[in-house]
Order: C-alpha cells, then structure tokens, then sequence
C-alpha cells in the first residue's frame, strides 16, 4: 500500500509552499533538489518523513520541504533527530546541519548519535565558514583562513569531517558535492537506506562569505583530477580519461598513471566501503589535495545494530518476562502491607 | 524474653542512625522505618549522607546519617532533635551529638573509640567529657568485638564479620523500642539467597544485639509507639524520587501513551532516571544523555513524535537546559521537566536540600517565557504533582516545571497506594485529521492550546521550531504576530489557574498569623504551626503547589490575617515574588540557607517573635 502510494511521488510532491530564501547561488539550493529527488526513490509515505535542523543557514531547510519538520535550536538537531527516532523509529529522519552547527556548538550531540549508530541520516553542509552571523571561521575552517574574527588568519587546525566519524564509530560516511546533484542524489538514497546513523558531507558553496573555497578541488577545470569518485567494489580510478588511481604502498595510499611502471588497472585498489574495519577507509576520507584526489561517494558502509531497535528489543524481552504488566502491578510490587 | 522490662508509652520518637559512610547506616535506617511501617506507625525519615562515595573513613565530613520520625500520630517530618543517636565512630559523635535532645539515649561503638579514631574525629580527648555527654543516657556497648564473639565460628573474614556491626546496634534499637526483628530477618533471607552464610551472620549479629540490650538494663524503660491511626488501605514506603517517577509513569498509562526520559545523571535527580530505566517492562524508553542539554533535547524530540517526554535534572543542569525549555514553549509541545533542587550556586552543596531555584524557574530564560511551574511537598505526594505536571502540560501543550528537593528526594514516608482507574483522565489535544489544511498554531477556544499532529499521520504534515510563527507555521517577522503569539503563550499559560484546586489553609480561616510556604517545607511549617496553635497561637498556614499560574483565591485568603510571614529556604524569592503578585500586603519572612530542612523549634520561635512585634 505504502509502497504503490510512494511510487506516485515526484520531487515536487516534497516541496512546501514556502519561498525559498537562500542566497542567490548559494550551495543550499542544490542540495535541497537533490534531496527532493531523492526521497521519491526511496518508497517511504511522506508523512513518515521528519527533517530536522539546528541554526544556520542549512538550517532552514525543513521549511521548505512538505514533510514533517522541526527546526531547533543551535547544536542541538542531533539530540532532538535521536528522540523523535527513539520515540518513533517508523519514521525516517533526517537531520540538516552545518559545519557550525554540528562540529563547534553540537559536536557532543554528533559523536554521541554517531556512537550508538542511531538510525538517522545526517547532511552536513560544510561550507567551511558561518555563514548566518555574516563570516567567521569554523571548525573545518582551514588553518590561517582569514574571517571577521580572525583577520589576521586561524591559528587552529580543522576538523576532517569522515575522519571525526570513523573515530566516533561510524557506519556510514560519504561525501559529495553540492553542484553534483546526481552524486548527491544517489548518496542521499544509499544514506537513507543504510540503517544506522548515515553522515554526508557536502562540500558547500557560500556565495557571499566563503566564495569558491571548494573550487580548488571541485572546480570544473580540475574535479576530474582532484576528486575521486569511490563506488563499493570497483576500482579506485580518476582523472581526466581515467588515467589515474590509487594503489596502497606500504601503509599508505599513493596516487599511481595507469600506463606508467606498469600499473595497470588490474593493480589499482577495489574500494570496500563494507569492510569493517575502518583502516583504508580513514585513508580514503582523510585525502586532500594537492597530494591526493578528494574522495567522493559512499567511502564507509557496514551494517551494525541500531539503538532504536535494540532499545526495542530490550522493551520486548524484559515484558515477556516481567511480572509487572501495568501501574496497579508496579504500585503493589515489594514491601507493602494492608491497614484495616 | 524472660525479663519484664518496664514499659513507657510514647506519642513519638526520632532516631538517627550514624556512623562511617561505609558503615551500612542507610540500610539500618530503612530497615528500621520498613519495620515500624509494617507494625503500623506513621514515620518520616531523612538520610543525610555526604557527596564522596567514600571520605575519608573516619572524619566528620564521611559521617552518614539516616533519621527516622515514628509516631502513634501523624507525623509530617524527620523531626528536628533525636530521641536516640546511634554513633558508629567518635566522627559519628561529632557531627551529632548536638543534634540529641536532652536526657535523649547515645549508642556508640566503644571499639572504635581508640585514640586514633578520636584524634581523627576532632577531639582533643575524651569525646564524652568533651561534649558533656553526661548528662545523656550513654551506651558505650563493644559492638565490634561482641559481633567478632558472636561471629566466631562462622569462618567469615574479619571484614565481613565486622561489616555486621550495624545489624548489633539495629538489634539494640529494636529491644529499646520492642520491635520484632522477623521483617529484618526476612530481608536478609532474601537479599543473600545465594549467599546463606552472610544471611546468617546479619541475623545472629541482630539478635546478639537485641539480647545484649536486654541484658545490660542500662536500655531501660523500653519505649511502646502504638500503630497510628491510618486510613485504610494498602500501603507502602515511598521517597520523593521513586514517587515523581512512578507518577509519570501513571500518567504515561493513563493517557496511553509511551513516556520517553531523556536525562543526565545529576544528584539529588538520578533517581528519577534510575527508577524510570528499571521500567522497561511498562515501556518507558529512558535515554542516558550526553549531557544536560542532549537530555532535554532528546525529549522534545521525543515529545513531538507522540510521547510523554520528561526530563529530570538538578540546578546545575537546569541552567544548562534554559535554551532547550525555551525552544519547547515556543513549539508548545507537551514536556515535564524536573528540578530536584540542591543548595547552590553552581556545584553549591549537591547533597543538601534549598529552595533556591525559584526564579529560575520562573524567570530564567531568555524572551517572554513563560510555563507551569509547580512544586511537590511532601515526599509521597511528588507522585500527585507529578502526574498532575503530566496531565496539564499533555492538556494545555506547555512545559511544566515540576520541582522537588533533595529533602523531598531522598526523605520516605509511608504511602496510600491509588489504584490507577481513580486517577482523573488525561486527554491530549490531538489533531483532527479531518481539519484541513492543518494549521500548527491554531488554537483551541477554551485552552489556547494548538493541537498535537504527531509525525506518520497523514495529511497533517508541518514544520514548528523555534522561530516565531503565524499561526500557519510560516516564520514570520511581522512585529504586530510577534506581539500576539507572545501574548497568546502567556495568555495559554495563564489560563492553567482554571484548572488548579484553590489555596487551602490549615487552621482557622483569619487570624493574627498566616504561615506561607511552598514546597518541600510543608511537613516542618504545618508541624510548628500546629505546635502553635496548640499552645493558643491564632496561626494558621497556606502552603503553595502551584506556583505559576497561581490558584485564584490568593487574595482573598491572605486578606484575613493581621500578618503574613512566608518561610522558605533561601534568602526571600518566594517573599518577592508575592510582593509583585500581590503588593497590598505586607510580607515577614523566615529563611535559612544551611542545606538542612527547617526545625520546627526554629519556625516557632520565629513566628512568635513575629507575632509579638507592634
């Protein structure tokens, strides 16, 4: 029933009568279609669909989407995306946040709902800056960025987005980029279908504060050759006319010609984003250039226990053997006497 | 029992059990207050313990104490001075020797008097010359090694055999006031199981003791506390933390819904928790947070998919929530939040009792911010409050700010069980799916509550959040829909005083004294006014619950006495808050800020010299 009801959405069917108020060319855009792309995919009624965000530019997002939503306060998406999920675990939920938002203010919440690997699928949009109070640094902000608050540059290191989720026992991590809406798309359904919590990365553009930061790596002239495009189970191959890959020398990943000292295609590296462990996978996720190809795509995916559900399952098996089956149970259980 | 000891008859009698943390005080008290429920008396009790798991053994700060009030007549505190003091250690001595009423009995350990120990407690020398404990009745009984004798043969290590001390004195208390010791031994058969030696040695270690004082005569007249006179009914002992849980769980059932807890351990509060995760059998879904804020979080989430949402916390974490309970009233989502209050600030005193967190209750969070706030008064009605704190913010689609204390929290008292079908009915608001297009903020006529759409219903599809709103769910900066919704959340809020029981007083209708108070302190102010008016005082005492909105008929009973003194454990909030509520009286105060409850000896003496002033 769900099912053939599902099969009649289109992208459209996800969007709120709301006006859509981000900045002309900003990043957002893109991934608000992508995401309204995906949904119809994925077979879920829509009103199973919870979207809910911190502050922040990204935030704002559930306005615009015609499915359940909660916009909340700054940080704290994480922690309300895991109650309505625990409460409700028929639904499907989503959480969008920032850079700000879930690295800075929120990142208790973030590695928190990572490590009980909750079923939630997370949208980061790292734009590298904050962009709502008008340009200061972030926590991904690159070490020496020069902001509102740090005009004479950074003097911190960035948060490595995939490398804070292996390291908080994630399942899931992927990465995209906001103008590529068919990458997104495909990783927005992989994310939702992947019981656990699900991080993307996007790679966002802000037009106004932190123009083009991305464009080193994703701009049109070089993305074939500074990002890389991982698919479970092929080969780690890029660049222009596929002529490059990744193989593993010693313990470390090496960008290798396809063509040159014999490498070939047969010698390149199949990604695994099922293996569970994370080693290769951190490799992957940690790349950045100018050494190496940033990886895109799904880089880790392996299956493990959801906290709902085992809170669930836990609810059954002590019901099925607990004496006590409601308050009048509870309320005359242990030490009580009569007074006549 | 071969001798006939004289007996004397008592209308009351406070004991406090004392003695090194580790020394099994809290259980020798509950096991005494258990035994006198079950005999029939009415009791209060009180464990005093320190913050450190384990002090330093041996030193006043690791003294643990448990004091139990037992009665033949109501009782409605731990009382203020104790009938019997038992004192593990020379420390045990220090920390309560001022605490004895005079003539009153002092049992103590004469094996742990040693020149160490005594050293270690603060005297100089002897503790009985010091603290003139002469003119007590002193039992120096050898408790250590009477039970190393008793315990000889039993193949157990001297720290086991020695952990068996408490059972002694328990059983030398249980001669002095001619109680059986079969519910104690019941306990223990139970409790070890598994392990029937330790069983037995508890028991032999309670019997010696009891047969001790038997021996000694110096335990003598025994003391007779006939059973109160007590509405029928079942019964059991209930503190305050076990109370609040188990009444939002009644209520969760009530209104047939799953009750979500999502909370961060925080003394005096992690009970609640503890007692809600240990109900997985009824359903409860109890989340241990990350922190404060993931806590509240959580169970807003949980609120707005379709739960019964609680958390619980203390002061401290209260200040870390205000952003999160701010974010709730603007979603107008059903939420019941927990204050069991601790002395502060900051980490202040975090095992001793205060009332000091009212204004924040009230006022402490940013915006126009208004929600229900009620406080619990005694330790078995936390369960009443509880359930009501559920039902009206289920109703009415607010947060309620339910506080208690850590006096509430800890403190038991026996308790007339409800059976669930008497509880009044809890009737959320849920949205109609037949009203479309669905509006969040629209409002019900009578209530001013918007309807509750839970997330996986069809066609009631919205988005709420902390932004303002038009009653479409559009965020909007239109100064004049700011400045209406503002007033609807306040109006909403205000309109809960429709629904509260009006303010009752205990005692004569006008008089020359109105005793006001609100909370945990009930038991102590009605106790010295009742003492009062005994002795011909026109005194009577109002005593709030709810505290925003306030019941209606405020006014008018404080227009009835010539004087209104409001006594609260901190330095005046309460006192202030009426004095903008209602500025046409005039308004005395009692405080006092020690982390300790009020003595009714110091309540009196206050009112009297109230009273006597022109």
């Amino acid at each position: 029933m769900a099912e053939a009801q599902s099969l009649q959405y289109t992208p459209k069917d996800f969007k709120s009568d709301q006006e859509v108020r981000w900045c002309p060319g900003c990043g957002d855009h893109a991934v608000l279609n992508a995401v309204q792309k995906a949904l119809p995919e994925l077979g879920i009624p829509k009103e199973k669909v919870v979207f809910i965000s911190g502050i922040g530019c990204s935030s704002r997002f559930p306005y615009y989407m015609d499915t359940y939503g909660f916009h909340g306060i700054h940080g704290r998406a994480a922690a309300i995306a895991s109650g309505v999920k625990i409460a409700n675990p028929d639904l499907s939920v989503w959480e969008i946040t920032g850079d700000g938002d879930a690295l800075a203010i929120g990142g208790n919440h973030f590695i928190h709902a990572i490590r009980r690997n909750i079923d939630i699928n997370l949208i980061l949009f790292n734009n590298e800056i904050y962009g709502l109070t008008k340009g200061q640094y972030s926590p991904t902000s690159e070490k020496g960025l020069v902001t509102k608050t740090s005009p004479f540059g950074t003097v911190e290191e960035p948060f490595s987005v995939g490398e804070l989720v292996i390291g908080a026992k994630g399942k899931f991590f992927a990465r995209t980029v906001d103008s590529n809406v068919t990458l997104s798309t495909q990783i927005y359904i992989e994310a939702a279908r992947h019981k656990g919590t699900s991080v993307v990365e996007v790679l966002q553009n802000c037009v106004i504060f932190n123009d083009a930061i991305h464009e080193v790596v994703t701009g049109k002239e070089v993305r074939d050759d500074r990002t890389i495009i991982l698919k479970h189970g092929e080969p780690m191959i890029f660049g222009k006319d596929n002529g490059k890959g990744l193989v593993l020398d010693g313990l470390k990943l090496k960008v290798v010609k396809i063509g040159e000292n014999g490498i070939t295609k047969d010698d390149l590296m199949v990604h695994d984003a099922h293996e569970t462990n994370p080693g290769i996978q951190y490799m992957l996720a940690h790349m950045g250039y100018p050494d190496y190809p940033v990886a895109l795509g799904v880089i880790r995916s392996v299956t493990g226990n959801t906290y709902e559900t085992d809170v669930e399952d836990q609810i059954n098996s002590v019901r099925e053997n607990s004496k006590i089956k409601s308050m009048d149970d509870l309320l005359v259980s242990g030490s009580v006497w009569k007074v006549e | 029992m071969a001798k006939n000891p004289q007996v004397i008859k008592r209308e009351e009698v406070v004991i406090r059990f004392s003695g090194d943390s580790g020394d099994g005080m809290q259980l020798t008290g509950t096991l005494f207050s258990d035994t006198a429920a079950l005999f029939g008396n009415d009791l209060s009790t009180f464990p005093d313990y320190p913050a450190e798991i384990r002090a330093p053994q041996g030193t006043v700060g690791g003294v643990s104490g448990f004091q139990v009030h037992v009665g033949h007549s109501e009782i409605n505190t731990p009382g203020d001075y104790t009938d019997v003091l038992v004192a593990m250690n020379p420390a045990a001595v220090k920390a309560n020797a001022r605490w004895v009423k005079p003539g009153g009995i002092i049992i103590f350990d004469k094996d742990n008097f040693t020149d160490k120990n005594i050293e270690k407690a603060g005297y100089k020398g002897d503790p009985v010359i010091e603290e003139k404990l002469d003119s007590f009745n002193v039992i120096d009984a050898p408790i250590s090694s009477m039970v190393k004798e008793a315990l000889k043969d039993f193949g157990l290590d001297p720290k086991s055999v020695l952990r068996t001390k408490n059972m002694f004195a328990l059983g030398m208390v249980y001669w002095l006031f001619d109680r059986k010791l079969k519910y104690t031994e019941q306990y223990f058969d139970k409790k070890f199981i598994k392990k029937p030696e330790i069983a037995q040695a508890n028991k032999v270690a309670l019997r010696a003791g009891y047969y001790y004082a038997e021996t000694i005569e110096a335990l003598n007249p025994v003391i007779k506390i006939e059973p109160a006179p007590i509405q029928k009914g079942t019964y059991r002992n209930i503190c305050g933390n076990t109370a609040t849980a188990w009444g939002l769980l009644a209520a969760a059932e009530r209104a047939g819904l799953r009750a979500f807890i999502g909370s961060y351990p925080i003394t005096p509060a992690t009970g609640i928790l503890e007692d809600m995760a240990a109900r997985k059998d009824l359903g409860v879904k109890s989340f241990q947070a990350e922190d404060e804020i993931a806590g509240i979080c959580t169970s807003i989430g949980a609120s707005f998919a379709g739960n019964l949402a609680v958390t619980s916390t203390s002061g401290p974490g209260m200040a870390l929530k205000s952003e999160a309970i701010g974010l709730a009233v603007m979603a107008e989502l059903p939420l019941v939040i927990i204050n069991v209050q601790r002395a502060g600030p900051s980490t202040g005193l975090p095992t001793k009792t205060e009332q000091a967190d009212l204004m924040q209750a009230l006022y402490g969070r940013n915006g126009e911010c208004p929600l229900v706030v009620i406080a619990a008064s005694t330790p078995s009605d936390c369960f009443h409050f509880a359930y009501e704190a559920a039902k009206i913010a289920l109703e009415h689609m607010t947060p309620v700010l339910l506080l208690t204390d850590s006096y509430l929290a800890n403190s038991s008292e026996p308790w007339r069980i409800p059976v669930m079908k008497d509880l009044p009915e809890i009737k959320p608001p849920f949205a109609d799916t037949n009203d479309k297009p669905f509006l969040p903020y629209k409002r019900d006529c009578e209530t001013l509550a918007r309807s509750w759409a839970l997330p996986g219903t069809p066609g009631l599809e919205h988005r709420i959040g902390g932004l303002e709103k038009t009653m479409k769910g559009t965020v909007s900066y239109i100064p004049e829909n700011h400045e209406m919704m503002v007033n609807f959340r306040a109006e909403k809020v205000a309109k809960v005083a429709e629904k509260i029981p009006d303010l009752k007083v205990y005692g004569k209708e006008s008089g020359d004294l109105l005793v006001v108070g609100w909370g945990g302190s009930r038991g102590y102010l009605i106790t010295a006014v009742k003492e009062l008016q005994a002795e011909g005082y026109k005194v009577s005492q109002a005593h709030f619950n709810y505290i925003f909105p306030m019941p209606k008929n405020v006014r008018e009973v404080f227009s009835k006495y010539k004087k209104i003194v409001v006594a609260e454990l901190n330095l005046g909030q309460f006192a202030d808050y009426l004095r903008i509520k209602y500025q046409e009286f005039t308004y005395h105060q009692i405080n006092k800020v020690q982390g300790l409850p009020f003595t009714i000896g110091e309540i009196k003496e206050k009112c009297i010299k109230i009273l006597e002033e022109k």
